[in-house]
């Protein structure tokens, strides 16, 4: 019988046929921590009284509140440092980026297995893996045995067919999928994303995709690997690391979507929850005070060049804070040299150190009583930024560049489309 | 499990309860010194649960989707360390479900929609099932999958790999 993606990396990583629905002990290649979760994972992972971390691959990231905003948190970030040093772990430190799109850049091979001490470890989904997040002590003991405990999900085939209208991204088409199932459309599933509008896409848009998967409340967002993703890897130094992952033709899914992506419009999720979606003319009236471009889910190079294009020669409307964090230090580098970080200065914006920046609110960017922000960010939950009197809307790189000239909620293509 | 009858005052929350909800980000810096952070349990749910609930005594009541969000294991943790005896809900989120088992923290879905606020509960963790005292009726529940109710029992994932040393299936 045919096997989902999920299934067929799970099946090699326990050594045996797994199937939707069945508990199995699977090995783990990667596991990752942050320095929200990384303290109570090392506390764990020391009280159980392991000697030392099983995977190579065990990284430990500074990135939620890097550098550090307080002492408590450099405190914790010390601890960090002298588990890996004691334990043989990888740290990620202050500067490098953030865990996600890291791990997409240095560690995630298709084929893989990853556990993740961080909700949007399902981003690497994208690459081809089996990825997926939980809690500190999973991971702790992930780190410890080399392996964790699964029940193989089922699977829900989403096939994007047609091709994007100018102005429509792959966060606009997550965001489409999240309104039209829900915050827990998915819940213990596995997202798979096929059709030709995914084969369109390039790598780096793909994981907006795999990265929002858990927004449906999905164990893992998964895409077959391609020539894009050996592309990718051959960018990153690692075309060594491609192998093709494809689900069998005969596989059993739970449920297939079909959505035509011509038909989607640019899409917003407006607060509090992320599958609270709107069409871009059902909020124009809103006036924004801050436009945050980053994170996980659009802060990579791509997302900084169409906003930099937007944004080029032009100035933020009065009263917006502009606000621009690449994800990662690779990110920032490519950034400063094709200009971009120029452009989006002389804008009027701040560029803030790669990592998570105003997206958790631990850090700068936090959000005063009933202001608004626009952000390409991934969840827009009540006190999400650092205050529950603010407003959190998501859209796409574009839109928040277009909308930030603007002042309140606008179109890319406003008046041309 | 033995003594696994657990009472207590049922304190009701809606749906869509975010991990942000149970444990604001904006505490980050307190998330090495658990006793203070559990002082915000809820916080941005219910602003004064935290000083209304009784340790000891109480059942966190909620709706749809319990814990969708953040990976962060601290959300139960704060529950627990709070003194919550368990967590009742209609459908609860994948990672948060988990954190609840490996915290030693029961998390039970069953239809929740007629307890009310204050309500006297048991929950009877063996049998599956819960007795509301006050308006006198009973909810049934699924049984955890066999390794949750074996990490349960040890009291979370940390005691049950002291204990077996390795998962056991
Ligand atoms: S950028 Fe935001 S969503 Fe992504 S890992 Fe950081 S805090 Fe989480």
């Amino acid at each position: 019988m045919g096997k989902t993606i999920a299934e067929k990396i799970i099946s090699e990583k326990c050594g045996k046929d797994a199937k939707a629905g069945d508990f199995v002990i699977a090995k783990v290649d990667v596991a990752i921590t942050q320095d929200g979760t990384g303290p109570l994972a090392i506390r764990n992972f020391e009280k159980i009284g392991f000697k030392k971390v099983i995977p190579e691959r065990t990284i430990l990231y500074i990135d939620h509140s890097a550098p550090s905003s307080r002492k408590e948190l450099s405190n914790d970030h010390n601890l960090i440092r002298n588990f890996a040093k004691k334990y043989g772990a990888i740290v990620s430190d202050v500067g490098d980026g953030i865990c996600h799109q890291v791990t997409m850049e240095k560690y995630i091979k298709p084929g893989d297995l990853l556990i993740g001490a961080d909700s949007h470890s399902c981003t690497g989904g994208a690459m081809g893996a089996f990825t997926t997040g939980m809690g500190s002590t999973d991971v702790a003991v992930g780190m410890g045995l080399g392996k964790t405990w699964l029940k193989v999900p089922s699977t829900i085939k989403v096939e994007f067919t047609g091709e994007l209208a100018k102005g429509v991204y792959s966060k606009d088409m997550i965001l489409y999928l999240i309104g039209k199932i829900g915050a827990d459309g998915a819940n213990y599933r596995a997202l798979e994303f096929t059709g030709e509008a995914i084969t369109n896409l390039t790598q780096e848009e793909r994981f907006v995709l795999s990265n929002m998967a858990v927004e449906a409340g999905a164990k893992a967002g998964l895409i077959a690997s391609d020539d894009h993703t050996r592309d990718y890897l051959k960018a990153v130094g690692r075309e060594e690391d491609y192998r093709e992952i494809n689900p069998d033709n005969d596989a059993i899914y739970e449920k297939v979507i079909k959505i035509d992506v011509g038909k989607i419009k640019p899409k917003i999720a407006a607060p509090h929850t992320v599958d609270n979606i709107k069409d871009i003319g059902e909020v124009s009236e809103v006036k924004i005070d801050q436009v945050f471009i980053g994170t996980c889910t659009n802060g990579r190079i791509s997302d900084l060049r169409i906003a930099a294009h937007i944004l080029k020669n032009k100035k933020v409307a009065d009263g917006v804070r502009l606000i621009v964090c690449p994800a990662s230090r690779q990110v920032y580098l490519d950034a400063v040299k094709e200009g971009l970080i120029d452009i989006f200065v002389n804008a009027g914006g701040v560029i803030m150190p790669p990592g998570c920046a105003a997206c958790i609110g631990v850090h700068g960017g936090v959000l005063g009583d009933g202001e608004v922000c626009l952000s390409t960010q991934n969840r827009n939950f009540l006190g999400r930024m650092g205050n529950p009197k603010g407003f959190i809307y998501l859209a796409s790189p574009a839109t928040a560049a277009k909308s930030a000239l603007k002042g309140y909620i606008t179109d890319e293509l406003e008046g041309e489309r | 499990m033995s003594s696994n009858t657990l009472k207590g005052k049922a304190y009701i929350f809606g749906d869509n309860i975010s991990t942000d909800l149970i444990c604001p980000g904006r505490y980050y810096h307190l998330r090495s010194d658990i006793e203070k952070l559990a002082e915000h349990v809820l916080e941005d749910a219910r602003p004064e649960f935290a000083s209304e609930m009784e340790a000891g005594n109480t059942f966190v009541i909620a709706g749809k989707d319990m814990g969708l969000g953040s990976s962060r294991e601290h959300a139960p943790l704060i529950i627990k360390v709070s003194g919550c005896n368990a967590v009742l809900c209609k459908s609860v989120a994948r990672i948060f479900y988990r954190n609840c088992i490996n915290v030693g923290l029961p998390i039970i879905t069953c239809d929740t929609s007629k307890i009310k606020e204050g309500d006297q509960l048991e929950v009877d963790l063996s049998h599956g099932i819960v007795k509301n005292i006050t308006q006198d009726f009973e909810i049934n529940f699924d049984p955890f999958p066999s390794i949750m109710t074996d990490i349960l029992e040890a009291g979370g994932l940390v005691e049950y790999i002291k204990k077996y040393g390795d998962f056991k299936l």
